[in-house]
């Protein structure tokens, strides 16, 4: 069993912290991994990417390949369609419906969201809003992953719990309690 | 076991082998190993350096002191070091010596993708390229014994997919670092040509031995398919890892994986003689398709990079190694509709904008004004909506382009560099301009940070007006304001005035980088 995921968005957005979660929870299943990340240059309000491979046997490449990928997750709706060649026919984009314009040339929204809608697995959630209703509004990435939790089967989502529990542990038990109960919105979200 | 990004396993094999210090100047993909080592192990030495150069005389010394030590760098970084670097070889090392390359094919941070295997070729030293993480973990104690036995400095070269990518390690005991011994051979260490001539005749006699040691290493193996095949592949470091993801096994594909250089002549010659076709993997130059290909000579068909069977440029991917295999790939959506470039841009608040803004200002007031830029985050003053910059080419060349150019006729020339890229290269360029008397104004952008690679120590932080003032720059042209919007009017009218100058004067705008001091901010309030 594999589950190859990329995990989106732009720099600054946190998606390198669902990807220290997740890759936590599979170290601590016995799964093998590679988590490719990008840092440096694009990390100045740039797109960023990280490949997670999770699997029961050996991850050779870092990198995923075209059509391969079983699931993408997005901080940003534009930055998830960005690696749609990279999903398979199968497979689940997750993504926060919420645009983020940093660049003056921003897609229509309207159209952005009709393409995002015209594809046969998508789940999104306005991550942000959600974030604020429950005054979490540092946890909008722990929503997105409660809500990638449903589509990720090689995890449950009380091992991803725990690892949320365990990366956050530093920070005091407020943190681990909003992120908790951020993952859990994203994971029950109607 | 432990989750560990490539450039963590690297450090923490280092750390392992019992190195007693790592010298680095900061670039991406090679900074994380500085700074795990940094942040893990108190014991090395580990405080960052001016530039690639001291860094790699400095671990000189220290493996002339006997002990062992690990220098790290991005592939550019690797001929700002090439001096020490090559004479190394020619010295040879007393305890075991280390260089990191972390080369970027794909140019994800830089602005080549130059091949640093080949500065191991022309050292004549052995290289090492690890195909995963935890191979670059075991063969950094392997390359600190080699490195020992050889009495030569070791290459290991990795790439960025390597160094940014994450997989578990398992992790062996440490080693106890090495007692201080310092070698007592003068006729190994003074290159007095008459020394020099006898060290490099050494050198190439060792040649043989280093070439044993690439035929029966444990990284290079070759895994056969039975009887000869079409294709066999010799896969060099991570490309291996996009061989084995196309499953090769099932396509009926030999495969020589190869981990150590030199390249290992024999073992190749055997493995080709079972293989009617070899195609080389390689991430960056085709280094070892032009040597397979003098190997086999004419008639024994060697295809690659430079065939076109592979791209010619840009990092290997398991696509294109697939597609070069003749592997069809899956069934896949096409290019989104709505999707567009997503540049990195100057933070918000950022220093470097108000420095741009006020350079803008003034230089739409001379027809012939050009601003020539340097590396790090004010780069990004290329794009839009600075456009500001002119060139960018090396670390310190702002200045000395901006001093030729001048010589040749050019005004106004301005140079803009951040303040580590300064003490890390532009110093002495600098001095050129002082002697010369050259018309150029130097911006010095400080943000008391070395802010691209993710906020280093600045090795001049409080020090630059001592330093331009030491240099030669006349005090009335040392100039400092606080990148602010509230100062434009001030910093417009000093641009002006240093412009009409006809010497050298040094503006620095001083405000620290957003960045950190957001972490500063979070640190306090977490306290």
């Amino acid at each position: 069993m594999k589950k190859d995921i990329i995990l989106a968005g732009v720099g600054g957005q946190g998606i390198l912290t669902i990807a220290t979660i997740i890759g936590d929870a599979a170290t601590e299943a016995g799964l093998h991994l590679k988590q490719a990340e990008v840092h440096g240059m694009s990390q100045r309000g740039g797109d960023v990417q990280s490949n997670l491979r999770l699997s029961t046997s050996p991850v050779y490449s870092d990198l995923i390949r075209q059509g391969a990928a079983d699931l993408i997750i997005s901080m940003e709706p534009m930055e998830a369609l960005r690696y749609l060649p990279y999903l398979n026919g199968e497979g689940w984009i997750v993504s926060s419906s919420h645009p983020f314009k940093n660049i003056p040339n921003y897609p229509d929204e309207a159209a952005l969201s009709g393409e995002m809608s015209s594809l046969p697995h998508v789940a999104t959630l306005p991550i942000e809003d959600v974030a604020k209703e429950h005054s979490l509004p540092k946890s909008a990435n722990m929503v997105l992953l409660g809500l990638a939790a449903r589509y990720l089967d090689i995890l449950t989502p009380s091992q991803l719990r725990e690892s949320i529990a365990r990366v956050f542990a530093s920070k005091g038990e407020k943190v681990v309690a909003d992120n908790l109960k951020a993952f859990d919105l994203g994971l029950n979200a109607v | 076991m432990k989750l560990l990004l490539g450039d963590e396993a690297i450090a923490l094999g280092a750390v392992h082998a019992g190195i007693s210090g790592v010298y680095a100047y900061p670039g991406t993909p090679s900074t994380e190993i500085t700074e795990y080592i940094q942040n893990h192990a108190p014991e090395v030495r580990s405080r960052w350096c001016v530039n690639e150069k001291t860094a790699m005389e400095t671990a000189l010394g220290m493996s002339y002191a006997g002990k062992r030590s690990l220098v790290c760098m991005k592939h550019v970084g690797m001929n700002v070091a090439a001096d020490a670097f090559v004479n190394s070889a020619i010295t040879g090392v007393n305890g075991g010596l280390v260089v990191l390359a972390a080369d970027d094919p794909s140019m994800h941070s830089s602005q080549n993708e130059q091949d640093s295997r080949f500065y191991g070729k022309f050292a004549m030293i052995p290289i090492f390229e690890p195909s995963s993480q935890q191979e670059a973990y075991d063969m950094m104690a392997h390359a600190f014994e080699l490195s020992e036995s050889l009495k030569l400095p070791v290459l290991m070269r990795v790439v960025t997919r390597l160094a940014h990518s994450r997989a578990e390690i398992v992790v062996r005991e440490s080693q106890s670092q090495k007692a201080l011994c310092p070698d007592n051979d003068r006729n190994h260490w003074v290159l007095l040509p008459a020394i020099a001539r006898r060290q490099y005749a050494a050198l190439v006699e060792k040649q043989t031995l280093l070439l044993e040691h690439a035929e029966k290493s444990l990284y290079n193996s070759s895994e056969l398919s039975g009887k000869k095949s079409q294709l066999g592949v010799l896969a060099c470091g991570i490309a291996y890892n996009y061989v084995m993801e196309n499953d090769p096994q099932a396509l009926g594909v030999s495969v020589l994986k190869v981990s150590q250089y030199p390249l290992p002549e024999q073992t190749i010659k055997n493995f080709a003689a079972q293989c009617e076709t070899l195609l080389i993997a390689e991430d960056g130059q085709p280094m070892v398709e032009e040597q397979v290909k003098a190997l086999l000579g004419a008639d024994y068909p060697v295809i690659g990079r430079l065939t076109g069977d592979l791209p010619r440029t840009g990092e290997l991917t398991p696509d294109s190694v697939g597609a070069a295999l003749g592997v069809v790939g899956e069934p896949s959506y096409d290019n989104a509709q709505y999707v567009v470039p997503r540049p990195p841009a100057l933070c918000q608040g950022c220093g470097h904008r108000d420095v741009y803004d006020a350079l803008n200002a003034v230089a739409a007031e001379y027809a012939d004004a050009r601003i020539f830029g340097d590396i790090g985050c004010y780069t990004l003053g290329a794009l839009p909506p600075f456009r500001a910059i002119d060139s960018c080419v090396d670390m310190g060349a702002s200045i000395t382009m901006a001093k030729g150019a001048a010589d040749a006729g050019v005004h106004p020339a301005i140079a803009v560099i951040g303040d580590s890229t300064f003490t890390h290269s532009g110093m002495t360029g600098l001095l050129d301009a002082v002697n010369d008397k050259s018309r150029i104004t130097v911006i010095l952008s400080d943000n008391l940070t070395t802010a691209m690679t993710g906020g280093q120590d600045s090795a001049g932080t409080n020090k630059f007006e001592a330093i331009c003032l030491g240099l030669g720059v006349e005090p009335e042209h040392v100039r400092v304001v606080v990148p602010l919007p509230k100062n434009m009017e001030e910093i417009t009218r000093i641009i002006r005035e240093e412009i009409e100058y006809e010497g050298v004067s040094v503006i620095i705008p001083r405000r620290e980088c957003m960045q950190t001091l957001k972490r500063k901010l979070k640190q306090n309030k977490n306290k």
